[in-house]
Formats: structure tokens, sequence, C-alpha cells
């Protein structure tokens, strides 16, 4: 699908011969996130609504307590420490951002008075500077009134360095100004396509300059308010345990009208996820559970009890398998799996194709994950009923190893597969956790039916996932020939995610293993397509060039998806939620209701 | 006496030294990182992690990092969580209490059901009895506490709804339904934890009744008539207790140290589920402090066992 194919689709969305979702659907296919879809139809004129939510109370309060349960205990609460998804969450009780993300990738004002745009001039033509209106009348809790100030403060507070922000890289380079109270600024140094990400969403939750003005820098550690947060959402800070538990109150000045619902919020963490899911689905003492990584035959047992629901969140995780593009088992210049030399067997396109034809998704998807994972083709993709119906993928063990038997890939004495010597034998890693072995078997079942040995390895998820450069086994070490785990892509916007397959980032001894490209797969005409669309201003011209990309990583066999994994939620049958995949489970806690 | 003393906490300061430079070395020659987080994040450069570890000095030579922590640690500085970023000292002592009420509460238990059962399942020995009690005893403490913990959330949350399995520190009601709403959810892992340190310690104690019994001056006090009674609780039992105490006495620490599994599994917020947390996520300074604490705790009370032995029993001395 290039640029026409595009700008065809979404005439028939203006013409109505297309619904939004449908388009939206067959971007996500394409391996696109929703929020750049919504991007090209705002782009092309298309006014951008936001899935509208039914909020039924009509008074504020009277709900009574919220419970909620997160098996990963938060251990913080300033937004720009939360290096985990739990202390974000945990935060966003309380802080707010000018806009978050809904389901379809619609950007939602929450402090903002508007979604800047084009056509109503606040977003600059040349990419060059957005200007964000903030909404008038919001109080900080302590009742001091949110203006621009705080905004301006914020960016300078994240982009400082001894402050040690996790989001830094949001805020450094921008240049952010007061034009009056209620007005702000931002300017980046150069055209900049994806401009929602400071003030946006997880990364963009607004601190109150009186409360943290004089803890900007180095003692950044010491403000009172990390522990006891003064923000402007519909809960007001109550009490805070480390790792145990945070609790909050109803803000009687909450900036939206009838909101919050509830009296009190309580969010308890700790424990596993199962007992987790056993607490809302079973015996019904919470009403929430976050992130229910449980496997599906247990979690369907659960919801047999008839105390909750599963709600599952489209987003953009992917588990999927990495091939090594380099040589893992030859040591040069003290480091394997080093550029310049070449794989012994997957440097054949042949055995790529042959190793995708050899992962049965369907058994995965089925026999392992349920509806929290599913059987993909796409790098990028998204649930079942946006999924468009021209992908597909193949499970063929025979067609496997027709493909090896052409290109010369020869059953040995011992039935492993050889050329020139070289034996199709696999080391096949991933981190240690129920699924991902179940997985490996599966793979290896496969593999060896068409003539590839594996050995298959797994590694302590703390070692795996670490960034130890001293440790052999971590992922971007890559020592072995191909390796599985998830990358979570919870930001909107796919730049950063498809930078880990361009040349300069590849992952070795001479950056510390730091490089987002893991499998180190280099492509000149990749790299071109990464640079055009970095620049490009127009949406619609830069989801081509990502789905062009997309394409080359797939069909090269660069990597093999496996299943796209949702969120999973656990909710109380009564209880309304509003969720997305797209930014935090508690971007519109406020929405949140019981019938 | 006091020489003693003051030699035994002379001996102390080196294996102190000594433990806390092993522990130190361990923890920061394991693998993990506390900002493994940012690092699979691909929307997090890794500049950004690099500059964390960098500000919190993970990237100076191991000998230095314990220097400092000696130094600040001499000072009264505990440091602080890296994940986090609260103080150490502030999160224990957010912790102890609950652990103190929870693990104490337990230990009581096991306390309470230990010496009765076990005394008098030893002046009775092979009677039915002692047969029931033994058999119980070895049940109780052959059944990990995870399995016990899960049985018991299985009966009297799930199916009876009696007891909540999640416990919550912050309860705050007023008055008598607060306080019975916090025993109410300290029951079952109390029951578990209890019952399973009662269990080997009721072996304990009838083992130690078993061999006072058959002393010469037992038989000596029946000769002189005296009533069995007074011959159980004051002959036997008070000479039988005295190795019961010094096991006590060094069990004590671990009411400090919380009990990793079962605070896991119903979620109480004590210091072992700190520790838990704190490893998994690579935070050295507080599993330093936890752990260098528990040691010291275990010096400390080794030295009291020894000097509680002394007190009950004339024919130790110390000279």
């Amino acid at each position: 699908m290039d640029e026409e194919d595009l700008r065809g689709l979404i005439a028939d969305v203006r013409a109505g011969k297309l619904p939004r979702r449908a388009f939206i659907a067959r971007m996500v296919a394409l391996g696109l996130t929703a929020p750049l879809a919504t991007q090209m139809l705002v782009h092309s004129g298309l006014a951008a609504e936001a899935t509208p939510f039914d909020y039924k109370p009509t008074k504020r309060g009277g709900g009574g307590p919220l419970r909620v349960l997160w098996w990963q205990a938060p251990t913080l609460l300033n937004p720009h420490f939360a290096v985990g998804t739990k202390d974000q969450e945990a935060s966003r009780i309380f802080y707010e951002p000018l806009a978050g993300w809904d389901p379809d990738g619609n950007l939602v004002p929450i402090l903002a008075a508007s979604i800047p745009t084009v056509e109503n001039g606040l977003l600059a033509e040349d990419g060059k500077s957005v200007t964000w209106k903030l909404k008038k009348g919001v109080t900080w809790h302590d009742g001091k009134p949110f203006t621009a100030d705080d905004c301006v403060f914020t960016a300078a507070y994240c982009a400082d360095p001894a402050t040690a922000a996790y989001d830094i890289a949001t805020y450094k380079d921008i240049k952010v100004s007061k034009l009056d109270d209620y007005t702000v600024k931002i300017e980046f140094p150069r055209p900049t396509p994806y401009w929602a990400d400071a003030f946006v969403g997880a990364r963009g939750m607004i601190l109150p300059q009186h409360a943290f003005g004089d803890y900007k820098g180095a003692n950044s550690r010491q403000a009172p308010a990390n522990l006891a947060p003064i923000g402007t959402g519909p809960y007001m800070f109550v009490e805070f345990r480390p790792g145990d538990m945070v609790s909050g109150k109803l803000n009687p000045n909450y900036h939206e009208p009838n909101r919050p619902y509830f009296d009190t919020i309580e969010m308890k963490g700790g424990g596993d996820a199962v007992s987790a899911a056993r607490a809302v689905l079973q015996s019904g003492e919470y009403d929430y559970a976050w992130n229910l990584q449980v496997e599906n035959e247990i979690l369907q047992r659960l919801v047999k009890a008839g105390q909750g629901r599963i709600e599952i969140i489209p987003g953009g995780n992917i588990e999927h398998i990495q091939i090594n593009f380099t040589d893992p088992w030859k040591e040069v210049d003290g480091q394997r799996s080093a550029l310049g030399t070449k794989h012994p067997f997957f440097s054949d396109p042949a055995v790529r194709q042959a190793m995708n034809m050899l992962v049965d998704r369907n058994a995965v998807h089925e026999y392992i994950y349920g509806p929290a994972g599913i059987a993909t083709a796409n790098f990028l993709n998204n649930p079942e009923r946006y999924r468009s119906k021209d992908t597909s993928f193949v499970f063929d063990v025979g067609k496997a190893a027709k493909t090896l038997e052409d290109a010369g890939w020869k059953p040995g004495a011992d039935g492993t597969r050889e050329k020139n010597g070289v034996k199709l034998h696999v080391v096949y890693q991933t981190s240690v956790n129920a699924p991902r072995q179940q997985n490996q078997q599966i793979v290896k079942q496969a593999a060896q039916k068409a003539g590839i040995s594996m050995e298959l390895k797994a590694v302590t998820a703390s070692v795996f996932f670490s960034s130890d450069v001293a440790n052999p086994d971590t992922y971007t070490h890559f020592y072995s020939d191909i390796q599985m785990y998830t990358t979570t892509m919870t930001q909107p916007d796919p730049g950063q995610f498809m930078l880990q397959f361009v040349s300069w980032e590849v992952a070795q001894k001479s950056n510390k293993w730091a490089g987002r490209n893991i499998t180190r797969w280099q492509n000149p005409d990749y790299d071109a397509l990464w640079k055009a669309a970095d620049a490009e201003l127009d949406p619609v011209k830069r989801a081509a060039l990502f789905i062009k990309m997309n394409d080359m990583v797939i069909n090269d066999v660069v990597v093999i998806p496996v299943v796209y994994r949702p969120g999973v939620a656990g909710v109380k049958n009564n209880l309304q939620v509003r969720l997305s995949g797209w930014d935090n489970d508690m971007w519109a806690l406020k929405d949140w209701y019981r019938t | 006496m006091t020489r003693y003393i003051v030699r035994r906490l002379l001996i102390a300061i080196p294996s102190l030294l000594g433990i806390s430079l092993v522990l130190y070395t361990i923890l920061a020659l394991a693998p993990g990182d506390p900002f493994g987080d940012l690092a699979s994040n691909p929307a997090v450069p890794p500049a950004v992690a690099e500059a964390l570890r960098q500000k919190f000095g993970l990237n100076d030579p191991i000998m230095l990092r314990y220097w400092h922590w000696l130094m600040a640690m001499l000072h009264g500085d505990w440091g602080f969580s890296f994940v986090s970023r609260v103080d150490v000292d502030q999160l224990i002592l957010q912790r102890l209490p609950t652990t103190l009420a929870v693990i104490g509460a337990s230990q009581v238990l096991a306390l309470a059901v230990a010496l009765p059962v076990g005394i008098y399942a030893a002046i009775r020995p092979y009677s039915l009895f002692d047969q029931i009690a033994s058999t119980f005893a070895f049940i109780g403490f052959s059944l990990p506490t995870f399995f016990t913990g899960l049985v018991l959330i299985l009966i009297f949350s799930i199916q009876l709804d009696w007891l909540p399995f999640v416990y919550r520190a912050d309860i705050s009601t007023p008055g008598l339904l607060g306080v019975w709403l916090h025993i109410k959810q300290a029951i079952m892992p109390v029951m578990v934890l209890g019952l399973f340190q009662g269990a080997s310690w009721t072996r304990f104690v009838r083992a130690s009744v078993l061999d006072a019994i058959r002393v010469d001056h037992v038989t000596t006090a029946r000769a002189k008539g005296l009533k069995e009674r007074a011959v159980v609780l004051r002959h036997i039992v008070r000479n039988a207790l005295i190795p019961v105490v010094t096991l006590i006495a060094l069990q004590l620490p671990t009411v400090f140290g919380g009990a990793i599994v079962t605070e896991q599994i119903f979620r109480v917020p004590g210091i072992g589920s700190l520790l838990i947390s704190s490893i998994l996520a690579n935070d050295t300074p507080v599993i330093m402090a936890v752990t260098f604490i528990f040691a010291c705790l275990v010096i400390a009370f080794n030295l009291i066992a020894d000097l509680l032995y002394g007190w009950l029993d004339p024919r130790v001395s110390y000279s």
C-alpha cells in the first residue's frame, strides 16, 4: 500500500464509504499505531472525534470506595521518575497531562481547552511549533490555580539532567514558553511530525511549580511532594506506603462536572497475578486488577465464578522471535555477534523463510495465551475486530522442509540438514516464563520435523532484560541464533519503535550493547525510509513510509512475529471503566463509575 | 561478666565488617540492574539509563562504592532506594509495625501451641495424645507455608467467604470494628506461620522434656512424695526449657526479617516483602540495609542467648 492508496482510503472515509473505525483498523493491520492513523484523518480535514464514553452519574461523589489491585506495587509517586508502568499508573490518580490518548488513538483534552490542529491555528504548518490553550479555572489540590507557568516549569524540570527524570528525552530539545497565563508554546528544533509527546499521556503529567520549584535538579529527590503528590486529578492524596499501597479521596473541586464518582480510591500492590485475578473475579474483594498475565485456562475458570469480567485492552505489544544476522559463535575483538560477521546459515534467506513457516502461531494463541495473545503476521498489530483480512501467515512443516531442500540444505546422517559442512543447529533463547518455555517447545518440535535441530535456553528475566555490560546472557548481547521476547509499544508514535532496525542503532561492544537494533540487520534502504519518515510532516506520506518499513522487516524475515499481546484487566461486574492501550489504565479514572 | 560482654562486642565489630563486605560484594557482582525497565523500553534512549547509573554512582568500582556505603552507614545515613527514591530507614520503619504485629503474633501462637502440647506429650510418651500430637506436628512442618496458605485462602476466603485474603495495613475504621478488621485479616497469615513454627517447636519441646524426665533428681523428687504438678513444672520443665529458650532467642531476629513467602501470598506489607521486591528490582541499598540489620540482630541475639544461658543455668560461668 503506498501513499496513493492511502489517499484513496481517506477519500472513502470522507465520502462516508468507509467507517472511521474500519480505516483505523486497516492502518493498524499494516503496522501503524491507532494514533498515527487518526492523525492522518485529522490532517486530511476529517476532524477527530473522541470515542464517546457514556458517563451516567449525575452528581459528584456518593460512589463509596473504589479498590484496585496492582500485583506490582507502586514504589513512587512522581510521574517523571516513574520508570515502571505501575508507578505511572499510581501517579496518574493524582496528576494529569494536557491530553490523553483514547482507545482509537484520538487525543482527548484533559487539562487543555482544545486539541491543537493546523485548522484551529495552534499547530504550525511547518511542524516547528505547537501552541496549547489551557483550561481555565483548574486548581491544584491545595487550592492554587493551574497556569501556563506550571507547564513551563514541568518541561524545565524534566529537561534538567540533574533531576534524573526518566522522560528527559521528551523535553530536553524543546523550548517551552508562556504566551499568557493560559497559553503555552512548544518550539521544536526541527520539523517534528510527532508533536504530541511533551505534556501528553504518561510522560506529560504536569507538576505544580509551587510544590516542586525548589526541588529541580540535584535535590529533586528531597521534594516532600514526591511522596505526597499535589495534582489536579479527580482524587486527592491521602496516604502512600511505597511498595504497598496508595490511597486518595474525592477532589471536591475537580474541573469536570459530576466527577469523580467514588468517594475514596485505594490502590493495593504486591502479590502475584493469579491471586489478583482471584480477588476480583472470584472473591470480589477488589474492583479492578491490572495486567492479568495469567494462563488463559485459569482466567476462564475464575470468570465462571460470576463476580467479574475480563477486559481486553488493544495496544501494541508484540511477542516476537528475532533472528541474528551476525555470527553468535565467533569471537571478534572481545565480542560475539559482532558486526562484520555473517550468520553461518541465517544469512541464507531460504533458511529464514523456512523458520518463519515453522512457528505455529495458532497453537501458541490457542493453547497458551487465549485472548491475551493473538496470532499475528505483522510486527505491529491490534485486536481481531480491527484486523485486515489480507494479512496471513503459514505454518507448514512440509513447505519449510521443501524450501530448505531446494536451497541445498540436505539431511545429514543424524537427520539435521547441512550444506557445505554447516549444520542447521539453532540455539533459541528467551526469558524464564512458563508460556515462553511452552512456546519454545512448540517451535522446537516443528523445527526438528523439518530437519533443524534446536537447543533451548531460558535465562532468568532479571538477567535477560538487564543492561549489564559484563553479562553475555542479556537480550542485547544476543549470543544465540534466535531469541524471543515482547517489545512493549505503549507510545503512540511508531517512530521510536521502528528505530530498532536502523543501521546506526546496532547493539555492539562499542556502545555497551545499548543500541536498539538487536538483530543487527542492516539495510541502507530502510535507513533512508526511516530518515524520511522522521522529517515527513504529512501524516499520510509518513504512514506510507512506515508501512513500507514494516513490510521490509517482515518480508526479509528479520523478525518472526508470534502473538500480539493486548492488555488484560479484571473488572468487577458492576464497574464501568474507560481503558486505552495507548495510554495508562488510569488515563480516564475520572470517568469510572459503578452501576 | 562485664569483661565477657565487652569482649563479645569487640569480636562482633570485625564480624559485622566482614559480613557487610561479603554482602556488598555479592550484591554488586550479582546480575541485574535497577534500571533494567528502562533498557527494554524502546521509547527511552539508552543515554537516559546511563545518566541515571552515573548519578547514582553505579558505575564506580565496587570497593569505592562499598567505602562510600560504609562511611554513610557510620554516620547513620542508610542511603536511599534507587527504585522509590525514598530514604531506606523510612521504608523500613514504615513496614516495621506490621511485621512485628503479624510475625510477633505468629511466634506467640507457635509458643502457645508448642509448650503445652510438647510438655503434655512428653510426660505421657506414646499415649494416644502423643501419637496424635506427633502426627500433626509432622504434617505441620512438612507442609510448606505457600501450600497451607493457598489451602486456607481457598477454604476461608473463596468457599466460605469468612476472611479477606488481601492484607491492608491502612484500615482506619475507628473503634472496636477497626480492631476486629485488623484481627480478621491477620488470622490466616498468623495461623499459617504460627502453626508451621509451632509444629517444629513442639517436637523440640517434647524431646527436651523427655530428656529431663529421665534424670535422677526427678526420680528423687517423686520419691520425696512431691505432687506430680510440682515435679513437672519445677523439676522437669524448668530444666528442659533451657535449650528451648536459646532456640527461641535465636529465632527472634526472624521476627524482624519477616516471612517472605507468606507475606507475598497474603500481600502483607512486611519487611519480607520489602526484601523480596527489592531483590527483584535490584534495589541494592534496601537489600543491603535489610540484610545487614538482620546480621546485626543475629549477632546481638546470639549474645543475649549466651547471657540468658548463664542466668538460667548456674553451672555456666563466663570467667
